[in-house]
């Protein structure tokens, strides 16, 4: 696997936050900025979502993603494709090598059917995604987003191979303390992040933690 | 026509359908020609928001590819609906949609005015013309299936269309397992290499059958499936 570091130094950005596991993230990040996810533990899925910030119908999509690379695993390189056919944002570095797309978000729903019908109570992505869309109306009056805006999403450091014969498996993560994956935007887009909270296994290793969050200006200004 | 059978028709080639299957029914498709693509999505027609996840589809189940036994998930834990027959063995869940720019740069334009309905279509646009008629959007556009294509993907995650998987006469049926929104076109897969615009048409027949059954094979192919079956059954109680 490839690793690519970044240039960036953490003491240049403009932003930066620590997003506690079983917490949400929502954020826009301007056209040419950059977005560093630091899995600051190791071993932490970050389920995350790209929007076009001035049409939220224009979203992630990881078909088109993975379709357009014909590769399944995100990386350096890795052009985030919108379902109206727009880069989104690029993959700029990475030192982790492989982030899934096909695993998903977990959901208190999805937790009973493969774990047990009495986890619905354990806390999951898919509600902090809804928390946050909540919110975020709040903060921007009628810029609506809702469950049917819940796109499939990344898995950053989520290890998640396809083999040959079709299983799809969840390997351990191969993420490490500090690993990192960094974007740049490609337009201005709405960020959204769950810092998972699955506890029935192993893409937080059974312990979820902190991530950090930072934004670099574009190059130039 | 067995007596099961409520009808048949066929989707022309690079044409899309729509249908709400009812519980209690089941879809058989039928590639006739062979190389057919059949892209679908699926929603609860009583509440679409509720509608198949491609992600919680495959993780149920541990598979990157829909066979008998294979359950279609909703988000909402439930099964939309299975796959009870297969006559192929490999069913492509995460290939996607063709769209206007892939089209256009595979196989030329071609406009309705000089080709009439042999005209070039898309897969995403097809999809959001039929999602319009039911008041749906581009906001609803969601993952699809490719039945009766297959990508092979090697151990570095490089994805290629497997050629031949479907021969004619090749069959899928899926049983509604819920009141289900199904959608489907027949424009080619967007990773297959065929230089040309060659669509091919599918039959599908509809017909009456029981609900799944204690035994049922996809109800017991895993227990994440036999804890789906439960939470749609509720659904309905």
């Amino acid at each position: 696997m490839k690793l690519t570091p970044s240039k960036l130094e953490a003491a240049h950005a403009t932003y930066s936050a620590e997003v506690p596991a079983g917490e949400p993230w929502i954020h826009e990040v301007r056209k040419g900025q950059y977005l560093r996810i630091v899995d600051l533990q190791g071993n932490q899925a970050v389920d995350t979502l790209f929007y076009n910030a001035h049409d939220y119908a224009d979203r992630y999509s990881a078909q088109d993603t993975i379709r357009a690379q014909a590769n399944l695993y995100l990386t350096t390189g890795t052009r985030l494709i919108s379902s109206g056919g727009n880069a989104l944002a690029t993959i700029v570095a990475d030192t982790c090598g492989r982030h899934d797309t096909l695993g998903g978000a977990c959901a208190t729903e999805s937790n009973m059917v493969r774990y047990a019908l009495a986890k619905r109570h354990m806390h999951a992505c898919r509600n902090s995604f809804l928390k946050a869309i909540l919110e975020w109306d709040q903060q921007r009056p009628g810029r609506i987003l809702e469950k049917r805006d819940i796109a499939s999403n990344i898995n950053f450091f989520m290890n998640v191979p396809v083999t040959p014969e079709g299983k799809l498996t969840f390997e351990d993560g191969i993420s490490e303390p500090g690993k990192y994956v960094e974007v740049r935007a490609e337009m201005d887009v709405l960020v959204l992040i769950s810092n998972c909270p699955q506890l029935n296994n192993p893409c937080n290793a059974y312990n979820p933690t902190p991530i950090q969050v930072l934004i670099w200006e574009a190059a130039g200004e | 026509m067995s007596q099961d059978t409520l009808w048949e028709e066929v989707i022309q080639p690079g044409a899309t359908w729509s249908h709400v299957l009812k519980r209690g029914t089941a879809l058989r498709i039928v590639d006739t020609e062979g190389g057919a693509n059949a892209g679908a999505i699926f929603y609860n027609f009583e509440c679409p928001t509720e509608r198949y996840n491609m992600p919680d589809t495959l993780k149920a189940q541990h598979i990157a590819r829909l066979t008998k036994g294979s359950a279609l998930y909703s988000d909402m834990g439930r099964v939309l609906c299975s796959v009870t027959e297969d006559s192929i063995g490999w069913h492509d869940p995460i290939g996607g949609a063709s769209d206007a720019q892939l089209v256009t740069k595979k196989y030329g334009e071609a406009r309705y005015q000089e080709h009439r309905n042999a005209f070039h279509r898309n897969a995403r646009d097809s999809f959001l013309v039929e999602l319009g008629k039911w008041g749906l959007g581009p906001r609803d556009l969601t993952p699809n299936v490719n039945f009766f294509s297959r990508v092979d993907v090697s151990q570095d995650g490089a994805m290629t269309f497997h050629p031949d998987n479907s021969r004619a006469g090749a069959r899928v049926e899926l049983r509604a397992e819920m009141n289900v929104l199904t959608v489907i076109n027949t424009c080619q897969h967007p990773l297959d290499p065929e230089p040309g615009y060659k669509p091919k048409p599918v039959r599908l027949v509809i017909r009456r059958v029981p609900p799944a059954a204690p035994d049922d094979v996809c109800r017991l192919s895993c227990p994440e499936n036999e804890r789906g079956f439960i939470l749609t059954e509720r659904y309905f109680q």
